[in-house]
């Protein structure tokens, strides 16, 4: 199957911008995403910090450019924003046109934000709870509503593998369109800050008070999210007949199993090695063609390990250059994959690798060390975008300049 | 490529589990508004430690999953792929109600840890050791499509040469109360084998964990073929949805060669209606069957419809309580399996005989 697969369209909408343009102006300067809780409302908005997108949803309504009604999740007003960037970045907006056109998303927890406050009231009473705020709990749910605001028809899916999710949405895309099913697909992820992750993480005691620390000695959590990418991907017949201009090409991925825990990943990261490994060997490449690896890097102890442990066994005699982005964007979750696919194409685009904010000290188990400043003016031929989820569901991708 | 089947296992509110996986007798429910799945030995499965850890979707699925694996005598699979629309309900509902009840206090992170959507696949995962692919889809009533369109395209690239690939959703206390709130189940008691004979609104809500082992490999356990299945989305009207059914039919096997069409009638009289005007348009002639009734109406049972199928093709019989219009007369070579789910999602998938 020599089908090669191109993206020909990136969105993005997180803490560290509305768009495209935004988000690359806070990379440049610095700018992180993290700070006080203002549009969740919870009773640890004063100890933990979180990335938020900053606007209310009714803000995000008119970003999203639909009619409002306030009854859509913000998990949807995200994914539509992110999407119909993507789409206008690939000159779809206007017309989706004739090609077999495919939409798969990703989101951990779909409409939850409304859910937990239908429950609110449910719990009281079991007539309680307006049905409005139900109806949009399911993960399809956001979804559906991207598919009907831009007319895809062709194939419509979602995924959910935690943390992973939307990486592995971008690898089902580029495989559908390699299998010769689809032509285009759009893929990517959304997910908004819920009262439901923030005290799902909480109580595994694995949310830094301080903000996300990744790959550092001290790191004592990851910091929560909330946003969405999406990047357009088109077959290389319908790139040439219609003479698109290309991003990247997708031109490698894995997906492996840690098969270890429920919530830990195991002390040698054998799945992370081989999601990695089966990226390389997908796309052709030899670890010392890979200039930057997007590590998945949450700042949690636990993760940052493993994951440095298996770069370290696949990588490891190479310099290589590394860094997590999670203290820019906070963990987007099941949008994750795709966002820092996104960063991942703007930093093949650009020539840059980011630093990886909230490192200051070695960790004593690794011998590789993160980026610590912006290096700009580099060619990165290949790059490697890390995406490891809950239950062990991992997946590396491998973007390409072209 | 031929995509076989080489092995099925079906938990579900008959005795699929229990040998009598084509039920000629099945159980009739006295039901109001739903039906349950009967529940599987564990112990033969998972050991007491781990199962009392999981909630029901997930030890019945890990069930499943592994009966699944020894029907089809086959070792670890190349892939795990599973589709729910609704996930892990109940350790979703747990978390968000002590969140609630303790003011995000103290709040026990187990039933959190469960209620990913993912937490299924990676289970099994987990217990039978297995490193390989491993996915999980959740888009209402295509999930379980999804999930096998995924297992065939791992199949066709040689990604794998085994997939086990299932379908499933658990009903729970309150995702019933909810659903009836939004009016989708019979307000009054029903028999649940008489479903169609209740015209109105509202189905049967029902549950079920289904599993196959599919492979690019014919051994002696493969019984069925499966084609790629194919999903449409909102159709315009019925023109379009026959349009896409014909395209479907004659993409997947020679014209006219249809020996059963297993449709998702449900007894709920405006979705029923979508099959019966179609059936006029496209199937006239051709021997039609139910199986809803069986298993109850939920996101996912269209994995329900394929294990049916597939035990049909095995046994070359269709039980007379599925029929709806008499048996096929000769060999049961090819059974086309359509379903919607309130005709936003049609889903299209075609068995045969290997």
């Amino acid at each position: 199957m020599a089908v090669r697969v191109f993206v020909t369209g990136i969105g993005i909408i997180s803490s560290i911008g509305f768009n495209c343009e935004e988000t690359e102006d806070s990379l440049k300067s610095g700018k992180t995403g993290i700070g006080t809780m203002k549009n969740l409302v919870s009773v640890h908005s004063g100890e933990i910090p979180v990335a938020e997108v900053p606007a209310s949803n009714e803000e995000l309504e008119d970003l999203a450019r639909i009619r409002k009604t306030g009854y859509s999740s913000r998990t949807t007003l995200l994914g539509i924003i992110a999407a119909g960037e993507a789409l206008r970045c690939s000159g779809l907006d206007e017309d989706i046109g004739s090609f077999r056109t495919g939409l798969i998303s990703a989101t951990t927890v779909g409409g939850m934000d409304r859910s937990e406050k239908f429950f609110k009231s449910y719990i009281q009473h079991k007539s309680g709870g307006r049905l409005r705020y139900i109806v949009t709990h399911d993960c399809g749910d956001s979804t559906a509503a991207i598919a009907d605001t831009f007319g895809i028809r062709d194939h419509v899916s979602t995924i959910s593998t935690a943390c992973s999710s939307s990486a592995n949405a971008i690898l089902t895309g580029a495989r559908l369109i390699k299998g010769g099913l689809l032509d285009r697909v759009i893929a990517g992820g959304t997910d908004a800050l819920s009262l439901f992750t923030l005290n799902g993480f909480n109580s595994l005691m694995i949310l830094d008070k301080k903000g996300c620390r990744p790959f550092d000695e001290d790191r004592n959590g990851l910091t929560l999210g909330e946003g969405s990418a999406f990047i357009v991907m088109e077959s290389e017949t319908v790139t040439a007949r219609i003479g698109k201009k290309l991003l990247c090409e997708v031109s490698g991925y894995g997906n492996a199993c840690d098969a270890y825990h429920q919530t830990a990943s195991s002390p040698e990261g054998g799945g992370a090695y081989l999601s990695m490994k089966q990226a390389l060997h997908c796309s052709g490449l030899t670890p010392d063609m890979i200039d930057y690896i997007n590590a998945h890097g949450t700042g949690t102890k636990n993760n940052d390990l493993s994951e440095g442990r298996a770069i370290e066994r696949l990588f490891g005699y190479l310099p290589v250059k590394f860094s997590s982005t999670k203290a820019f964007t906070g963990h987007t979750l099941g949008a994750a994959g795709a966002v820092e696919a996104v960063l991942g194409i703007m930093a093949i685009r650009n020539g840059w690798i980011y630093p990886n904010p909230g490192f200051a000290r070695q960790m004593s188990e690794l011998r590789i060390t993160p980026e610590k400043k912006l290096i700009r003016n580099t060619r990165i031929r290949n790059l490697m975008s890390n995406s490891f989820g809950f239950g062990g569901n991992n997946t590396s991708l491998i973007f390409s300049e072209c | 490529m031929k995509i076989f089947i080489n092995g099925q296992s079906a938990i579900s509110p008959q005795e699929t589990f229990t040998g009598n996986s084509l039920p000629d007798n099945p159980v009739n429910y006295s039901a109001n508004g739903f039906i349950k799945c009967i529940e599987p030995s564990v112990r033969e499965y998972i050991d007491p430690m781990t199962a009392r850890r999981m909630s029901r979707i997930i030890r019945f699925g890990v069930c499943s999953a592994i009966q699944c694996l020894r029907n089809a005598d086959a070792g670890n699979p190349g892939a795990i792929i599973t589709g729910t629309g609704l996930g892990c309900l109940d350790d979703t509902e747990k978390f968000l109600r002590t969140m609630h009840n303790n003011e995000e206090k103290l709040l026990n992170p187990t039933p959190f840890i469960q209620s990913t959507h993912n937490t299924l696949s990676s289970a099994i995962a987990i217990i039978i050791g297995c490193n390989s692919y491993n996915s999980t889809y959740v888009h209402r009533g295509g999930s379980f499509e999804n999930a096998l369109t995924d297992a065939i395209l791992l199949l066709r690239e040689n990604s794998a040469e085994n997939v086990l690939v299932g379908g499933v959703d658990e009903l729970t206390d309150t995702s019933f109360n909810i659903t009836s709130r939004l009016g989708f189940w019979k307000r009054e008691p029903v028999e649940s084998l008489r479903l169609l004979d209740y015209k109105g609104r509202g189905s049967l809500a029902g549950e079920g964990m289904t599993f196959f082992l599919l492979s690019n490999v014919k051994n002696e356990r493969s019984f069925a073929v499966t084609e790629m299945p194919e999903l449409f989305h909102k159709p315009a009207d019925a023109a379009a949805s026959e349009e896409k059914i014909r395209s479907f039919i004659s993409r997947t096997c020679q014209e006219g060669s249809i020996d059963l069409v297993l449709m998702g009638l449900n007894g709920d009289i405006s979705n029923d209606e979508i099959y019966h005007n179609l059936s006029g348009r496209l199937f006239s002639g051709i021997p039609r069957a139910y199986y809803k009734h069986l298993c109850g109406e939920y996101d996912t049972s269209s994995a329900f419809a394929m294990f049916i199928a597939a035990e049909i093709i095995r046994n070359q019989t269709v039980p007379r309580v599925m029929q709806l219009d008499g048996g096929p007369a000769g060999k049961i070579r090819n059974v086309l399996i359509y379903n919607h789910q309130r005709n936003n999602i049609h889903s299209l998938m075609l068995l045969s005989g290997c």
